[in-house]
């Protein structure tokens, strides 16, 4: 059956109401079908009743295919598709904590001034720096970075949005009651 | 009006009319609100039973039943019959009471997280914590559980919030859910496909499952069969959905089915599932499957299709639906080959499986070996014929499934058992559940000794509400399937499979006060069979089986 048996990453996008235990339903259904996950964000959207979660996943054309079908099954998702890397933005933030002190402190800055990376903390032995990007980006930072003692790492997980106008979702749902029928998430 | 009243006006609203449970401090509420209203209660005897005759119920009937328990040891005794539902996508809707709400997460007594422990096998749940949401919730439930891929639904509901007011109470006409709308009406591009697709095969077969019977599409798919003269196979699940002696049909395949329906889906240049998940006991490496046929999967549910096998022409939608358009349409193929090729098969099976019975008794004769007890297969087709014609048969799960399924023989009757999950002990409790929902049919379970322990606590069940089920117990002292199995895979090297001989199963008849019969051998069995269903009455009927019976 397989057309493809090459194992892929690919990131979907789900809108799922925001009902009680939403987000282990969605984890749940992955774990228990031995569905990888390689990150999962989620938070509310520009309607708070909807939450959108994003999942970066791989597996082979027929797990992708299975993914879809049976999050679409789930009684609380609005929406699942696919954000194509060529079509979609993603971002992940990354926060680094690195042993510095004051005579390695001008090197770390600089050198995350070359991935515009913030310095948003310093004590006398180490520096916090933010870093926002693809994941590649933050991957080719710690990389970098780690040349110094990385003391803590804190990594977001992908979030991602389709470019354009394309592919926006509009809620036109009642039971989402009057006025905010033209509310995007 | 307080939260229990409106569940239970919601049951009444959904027009049901029995539930299956029971009761504990954690649903008092509602058990005390129920003796409001005409709603048939049955006090089960254990919780998993209560899942499994509202499965019954909802199977017999198409409407969705209802088991309601309490919290904590009550809901997890739930959960095995909700898995057993789950895997054969049977409509229930399960209520279970649950601690004080305040007090959840903290491990009262009796507290369980139900919701999430059934996550994996329920199609929804719900916990309510505003007992204004419970008109909702309780339409919204019946909703999902009867439609689209049927299945489980759970309801827990905190006892405080059963006891809360409920100021305004109107019973939503519509559900409202955005996010869940299953798709009925087959898509008009691929029926035509298909039929096309008939037009140009040669030998193609029609292969029904349990969705057949849950989308009440028999009628119509054989409608289908006999106007343009297509073969026919079933899964287990759909056992029944085609008559045995239907001249089309080529029975049951799977490993525990006819080797003639084995070589029909084989042979085939085009299989249509039906309703069927193209399940590992069914279709072995499904993956080939369309590798040497053209493959048509017909499934209310899209996430079945392509799950084990990538069919070439995918066709979502009700299947009542479905086959309704196809009758609508003419279809012009002539099959007469590949049907003479298929009588072939059957023909040369059924010489077989003669000269297999003979080769049996004749080593019973020259005392090579003796079998002691009926000869199974004989006895279930021998029962399956003096049956009445539409009556139920429930199989429970082991050797006694396995005989029952390629033996039974289907008319205008149901054949029912647990195909998924392969829960034993579902027979009897099934079947009380069936026989409540169709007190006009004859309803016979038919079980080992091994799944009639697992359950048999029901008999008082029967006698208290006067329920006349009847019941096989195929009583061989063994796990006669495990112990089948560790003869080929472990050279009868038998571990953990011997039951004894008790309990004797006349003083278990004699306390329940229940009619019990018994056959011990061949020669009594067309007596005893006769004598078993002449009456009207809850009656055990035991029968004699080797241990080294194999199936």
């Amino acid at each position: 059956m397989s057309t493809s048996e090459v194992k892929q990453t690919k990131v979907f996008q789900i809108l799922v109401d925001n009902n009680p235990s939403v987000l282990s339903r969605i984890s749940g259904l992955f774990s228990r079908r031995g569905y990888n996950i390689e990150s999962i964000t989620a938070g509310v959207t520009a309607e708070p009743r909807i939450t959108r979660i994003t999942i970066a996943t791989s597996g082979d054309d027929d797990i992708m295919e299975q993914i879809e079908k049976q999050v679409s099954k789930l009684v609380d998702v609005r929406d699942i598709h696919e954000l194509k890397p060529e079509e979609s933005v993603y971002r992940e933030l990354a926060m680094i904590k690195v042993r510095a002190d004051s005579t390695q402190r001008e090197n770390v800055i600089a050198l995350a001034n070359i991935f515009r990376g913030n310095i948003i903390d310093v004590s006398a032995e180490s520096l916090m720096i933010e870093i926002t990007g693809n994941s590649g980006k933050v991957d080719a930072f710690i990389r970098l970075i780690s040349g110094y003692e990385i003391l803590e790492l804190a990594r977001t997980g992908v979030a991602g949005l389709g470019r354009g106008t394309k592919n926006v979702i509009y809620v036109d749902d009642m039971r989402l009651g009057a006025g905010i029928s033209d509310r995007t998430c | 009006m307080n939260g229990a009243d409106a569940i239970v006006n919601s049951l009444v609203n959904e027009g049901v009319e029995y539930v299956f449970g029971y009761p504990g401090v954690a649903i008092c509420p509602f058990y005390d609100s129920i003796l409001q209203t005409d709603i048939r209660t049955v006090l089960i005897r254990q919780e998993q039973c209560a899942a499994h005759a509202a499965s019954g119920y909802a199977r017999i009937t198409g409407k969705v039943g209802v088991a309601v328990v309490t919290s904590g040891p009550g809901a997890t005794n739930l959960i095995t019959g909700i898995a057993t539902a789950f895997m054969d996508s049977i409509p229930m809707v399960c209520i279970t009471g649950q601690v004080n709400s305040q007090m959840m997460g903290s491990d009262v007594f009796q507290e369980a997280d139900i919701s999430g422990a059934c996550e994996s096998f329920v199609k929804y749940s719900y916990i309510i914590r505003n007992p204004a949401d419970i008109p909702r919730v309780m339409k919204e439930a019946f909703h999902i559980a009867g439609t689209g891929r049927k299945g489980p639904v759970l309801i827990d509901v905190p006892v405080d919030v059963q006891n809360m007011p409920v100021r305004h109470y109107a019973y939503p006409e519509t559900v409202n859910l955005r996010t869940y709308k299953p798709t009925v009406a087959g898509h008009a591009v691929q029926i035509k496909k298909v039929i096309a697709q008939l037009e140009r095969a040669k030998r193609p077969i029609i292969c029904v499952g349990g969705g057949v019977h849950l989308s009440g599409a028999a009628q119509e798919v054989l409608k289908f069969i006999d106007k343009n003269d297509i073969p026919v196979v079933s899964t287990m699940m759909g056992l029944s959905a085609i008559p045995t002696e239907h001249p089309l049909f080529y029975g049951m395949v799977g490993n525990n089915g006819k080797p003639y329906g084995n070589l029909a889906m084989n042979g085939a240049d085009m299989v249509i599932m039906v309703g069927a998940r193209v399940a590992d006991r069914s279709i072995t490496d499904p993956d080939r499957i369309s590798e040497s046929k053209v493959l048509v999967h017909i499934d209310v549910d899209p996430a079945e299709i392509g799950k084990n096998a990538g069919p070439t022409i995918p066709l979502v939608g009700d299947i009542r639906h479905v086959f309704e358009e196809f009758n609508k349409m003419e279809l012009h193929a002539d099959y007469t080959d590949w049907i003479d090729r298929l009588d072939g098969y059957k023909d040369d099976a059924r010489n077989a499986k003669r000269r297999r019975m003979y080769e049996r008794e004749d080593a019973i004769r020259t005392q090579r070996r003796v079998f002691h007890g009926v000869n199974p297969p004989e006895f279930i087709r021998n029962l399956s014929l003096a049956m009445k014609e539409d009556a139920v048969y429930v199989a429970d799960v082991g050797q006694n499934q396995m005989w029952s399924c390629s033996n039974y023989i289907a008319r205008k009757g149901r054949f029912m058992t647990s195909g998924g999950m392969g829960t034993m002990g579902y027979a009897l409790p099934a079947a009380l559940g069936v026989k409540i929902g169709a007190p006009e049919k004859q309803v016979v379970a038919v079980c080992g000794d091994g799944g009639f322990q697992m359950t048999m606590q029901e008999l008082a069940t029967a006698v208290q509400y006067g329920i006349p089920v009847k019941l096989v117990v195929l009583k061989n002292t063994v796990l006669g399937l495990v112990r089948q199995f560790q003869h080929y895979n472990y050279k009868d090297r038998y571990s953990v499979i011997q039951l004894g001989d008790k309990p004797d199963l006349f003083l278990i008849a004699q306390a329940y006060g229940i009619r019990y019969l018994k056959i011990e051998n061949n020669e009594q069995a067309a007596d005893g069979i006769a004598a078993f269903l002449e009456k009207d009455e809850a009656t055990i009927l035991e029968v004699t089986v080797d241990p080294d019976e194999l199936c």
